[in-house]
């Protein structure tokens, strides 16, 4: 009985439609891919991306060393030396490093943080052509966090209902 | 004793315990602020607050009432306190609520944050949330001089400070004023502290209102490494703990030692820390054509080993400074053997102590802890606030249990407890001794008297003449008796007693460090000696840490390891062998001294009997088992009855402290940017009070 089936089929070429059908059917789908690097995917505003320091409005640096984010980083990758201030002798960051390398982008750090000041931003884009590139030092670390302040700012107020 | 029960446990206390001392010992846990088991009891935070059984209706302060205060119950049941109810939880959160009010929320940036009481008191007794909704209470930071940083709205009025000022140290330097919330904590029209251990209310104070300048914003307590060692700044020994970072040494706090200093250190050993980084020696010097300049270790070793084989053995000798550890002088005094010498020294202010007269006769046989059994007290030619300030503070705290006549010969100084000033001349103590000055009485009318001789009293030629005088007087009024020594001397140099115990010390024919000094020498092996001059003509060869005086005029200059950045036995004035642990590493090419003399010894010819420090130490315990442990050996008081026998001439002398400056004693002391500040604003104050 299932000889005269497998004759059959082998005959009108069943699977062979069938396939076809499959095709057709995906080829008038809408498309799952995008043209990377002119379309991107949309990005959560809890995405944990390339690390920024920020500013205050007024352009003071909100990072106070503290040093918890240094304390609970698991992969010990960021360095911090803390100093008093020149002009007011208030307590701020001398250095302030992270080994991109070494993290391991658990998003600790920007918890820890009391001041929103260290905070994994929406960039995801940051590969580079040397590993000593990605030894971020604090003017680099600000810099991404001036130039990103817009959408750190929006992401931090979309997830604050939930905090 | 007195019996009661605590959370439902009977224990039995002493009768002067407090209810908070009783809980304690019962294992039960009380917070507390304002309390401190070394001050007066001030009762005014009220975080310790109990319920008593059969008491009135509301909670108690356990710090400010005693056990004897407790009634029984009314069929003499055993009085009761309880110290988790609802009652005294709910008290609990009620002050810490109170306290957090006015107490701003800058963890961050606080110094303290991580080791502060208020903060792990609020996370076990205190609520989640606070109800305050008003603004708080900021108060002005004040001027307290350059080692203590105020963040004055943070405290939160324990007085801790207040009361270690006046009773400790002995100036009541910090008040308190205003009352409710217009208090605050502040010197005299923002004068800065003069007080020599005032670093210590930087630990008193329970929240970060009080911290350390030098220190600030340095490091978090998480990430240093704590190593247990002995503070080398004194004689006293005091236990410390070195923190470090990396390669660094961040910052020095006291360790718990009830026999030498209780939990206290002074100025000089807490913020000396930063002399550890500046003026190093990290590299061996060799002097070509009149300048040092940088060589090899081989070099080096070479230059000496050609000046050595030039020099016939009873020219070439050895000093030991005042930092160094017993090993480095047991490996030199070995070095010297080898090379037969027997010109060594370890006492660079030429005091006149010698171990052939017995152990006792240069130790500080009381003890310090003895101190306070003492019911009277002679000091000759010594200033303790300086030269030993946690033991001052010692005699301190037996003055204040009253009963203590005191009485000076020597430098009439402001000693932080009142004494009889006897005179400053060698003629006053003939005159103590023949009875002819009323102080002898109190002396003698002692039970348990005690002597204290300077170190700066015994240098010179009449040393041995004042060490016997002061001797035959303690004869004379009773100082030795069954389980009690009262002659001490009182060292400044923290090797001294080590060096003294080894036999540091010129043998037969032997030159004395005086002698050496002036050209008695032609090749000079100088151990960390930074505070004497050295003659020219002599070949010196500096084993150092600092580019201090013995580096300048050095010829070879090896670098060496300071305390921090070795292991090495420190004998303290009272005997007592105690080891300092490495906390971090030499710099640069700098080694450990007594690997240093051990690889000389190699190229000398001489190679010593050990390669590692195990080794070293088991040749050094075999002829010294006491240093083999902190313990004292009680010393004989023979010796020192045969002292007081040897007549030596007195002379005429002004007796008196030769420590100099208190914050520049040392190499480490000198290079430090925080003791120089210390040390001019200290003599611009001596200037003020002068005018």
């Amino acid at each position: 009985m299932s000889q005269i089936a497998q004759t059959v089929r082998s005959l009108f070429l069943v699977e062979f439609v069938k396939a076809l059908g499959l095709s057709m059917r995906y080829f008038f789908k809408p498309k799952a891919t995008v043209n990377y690097p002119f379309e991107k995917g949309p990005v959560s505003p809890r995405f944990r991306g390339e690390h920024a320091l920020r500013r205050y409005p007024n352009g003071q640096e909100r990072c106070i060393a503290c040093k918890l984010c240094e304390a609970i980083c698991p992969a010990q990758a960021i360095t911090i030396e803390a100093g008093p201030r020149r002009n007011d002798g208030t307590r701020r960051t001398i250095r302030y490093d992270i080994d991109m390398v070494k993290c391991i982008y658990c998003g600790f750090c920007q918890e820890a943080c009391p001041v929103d000041a260290i905070v994994e931003g929406p960039n995801f884009e940051f590969a580079t052509e040397t590993r000593e590139e990605l030894y971020y030092d604090k003017a680099k670390l600000l810099a991404n966090g001036d130039r990103w302040e817009r959408e750190l700012a929006r992401n931090i107020a979309l997830d604050a209902p939930y905090r | 004793m007195t019996k009661l029960k605590v959370d439902g446990n009977e224990i039995e206390v002493p009768d002067h315990y407090t209810l908070l001392q009783a809980a304690e010992e019962a294992g039960a846990e009380i917070p507390r602020f304002c309390f401190h088991e070394r001050l007066s009891i001030a009762g005014n935070c009220r975080m310790c607050l109990i319920e008593v059984k059969g008491g009135p209706p509301k909670p108690a302060a356990s710090c400010a009432m005693g056990v004897r205060d407790l009634r029984p119950g009314p069929e003499g049941q055993l009085p009761e306190i309880f110290t988790n109810t609802p009652m005294v939880k709910k008290a609990r959160e009620g002050v810490m609520e109170f306290l957090l009010i006015n107490h701003p929320l800058d963890c961050p940036i606080c110094d303290q944050g991580g080791e502060c009481d208020l903060q792990d008191q609020a996370m076990a007794y205190g609520v989640d949330s606070s109800r305050y909704k008003e603004n708080k209470r900021a108060v002005e930071d004040k001027y307290i001089g350059p080692l203590v940083k105020t963040i004055m709205t943070r405290c939160i009025h324990c007085t801790r400070c207040v009361r270690f000022t006046t009773e400790v140290a002995g100036i009541s330097e910090l008040g308190l004023v205003g009352r409710g919330e217009d208090a605050e904590i502040t010197t005299f029209l923002e004068q800065a502290m003069t007080s020599e251990l005032q670093g210590n209310v930087i630990d008193l104070c329970p929240v970060g209102a009080l911290t350390s300048r030098p220190y600030a914003f340095q490091a978090r307590p998480w990430e240093l490494t704590k190593t247990q060692s002995i503070d080398v700044m004194d004689a006293v020994g005091s236990a410390i703990r070195v923190d470090t970072r990396g390669r660094e040494v961040l910052r020095i706090l006291p360790r718990v030692n009830e026999a030498v200093n209780e939990e206290w250190i002074s100025d000089k050993t807490r913020f000396v820390w930063d002399g550890l980084r500046t003026q190093r020696l990290d590299r061996p010097y060799v002097r070509r054509d009149g300048k040092l300049q940088p060589a090899s270790w081989q070099e080096a070793f070479g230059a000496i080993k050609a000046k050595v084989d030039a020099t016939a053995p009873e020219r070439i000798g050895a000093v030991a400074g005042d930092l160094v550890a017993v090993e480095e002088m047991w490996a030199l005094k070995q070095l010297m053997a080898g090379l037969g010498s027997t010109s060594l020294d370890c006492r660079q202010d030429g005091a006149m102590l010698d171990p052939a007269a017995g152990r006792s006769s240069y130790l500080f046989n009381t003890t310090i802890a003895g101190i306070e059994e003492a019911d009277a007290l002679l000091i000759i030619g010594a200033n303790p606030r300086f030269e030993a300030a946690v033991l001052n503070a010692r005699i301190r705290k037996r003055w204040r249990m009253g009963g203590f006549p005191i009485g000076v010969i020597g430098e009439n100084a402001n000693l932080r407890y009142d004494y009889t000033y006897l005179g400053a001349g060698t003629d006053t103590l003939t005159d103590v001794a023949r009875a002819s000055q009323g102080f002898f009485d109190a002396l003698n009318n002692a039970a348990r008297p005690m002597i204290i001789v300077g170190s700066g009293a015994l240098a010179g030629d009449n040393g041995p003449g004042v060490l016997s005088a002061a001797a035959a007087l303690a004869r004379e009024i009773g100082a030795f008796a069954e389980g009690w020594n009262g002659f001490n001397v009182l060292h400044t140099a923290a090797s001294r007693v080590g060096g003294l115990d080894i036999g540091f010390t010129p043998g037969t024919s032997g030159k004395t460090f005086g002698e050496m000094a002036a050209g008695g020498v032609d090749l000079l092996f100088n151990l960390g000696a930074d505070e004497v001059e050295i003659a020219p003509g002599a070949f010196v060869v500096y084993v150092g840490t600092h580019g201090d005086r013995g580096a300048h005029r050095a010829d070879v200059i090896l670098p060496g390891a300071a305390y921090t950045e070795k292991d090495g036995t420190f004998v303290n004035l009272e005997g007592r062998a105690q080891v300092a642990s490495r906390a971090a590493f030499p710099p640069g090419d700098a080694r450990e001294d007594w690997a240093i003399v051990r690889a000389l010894s190699a190229v000398l010819g001489k190679t010593l009997p050990f390669d590692s420090l195990a080794a070293l130490r088991r040749d050094l315990y075999q002829s010294h088992p006491w240093m083999r442990t902190d313990r004292i050996e009680p010393a004989a008081h023979d010796d020192i009855l045969r002292l007081a026998e040897r007549a030596g001439s007195l002379g005429d002398l002004r007796l008196g402290s030769k420590l100099g400056d208190f914050y520049l004693t040392n190499p480490i002391a000198r290079a430090s940017k925080v003791m120089a500040e210390c040390s001019r604003l200290a003599s611009a104050d001596k200037l003020e009070a002068a005018e």
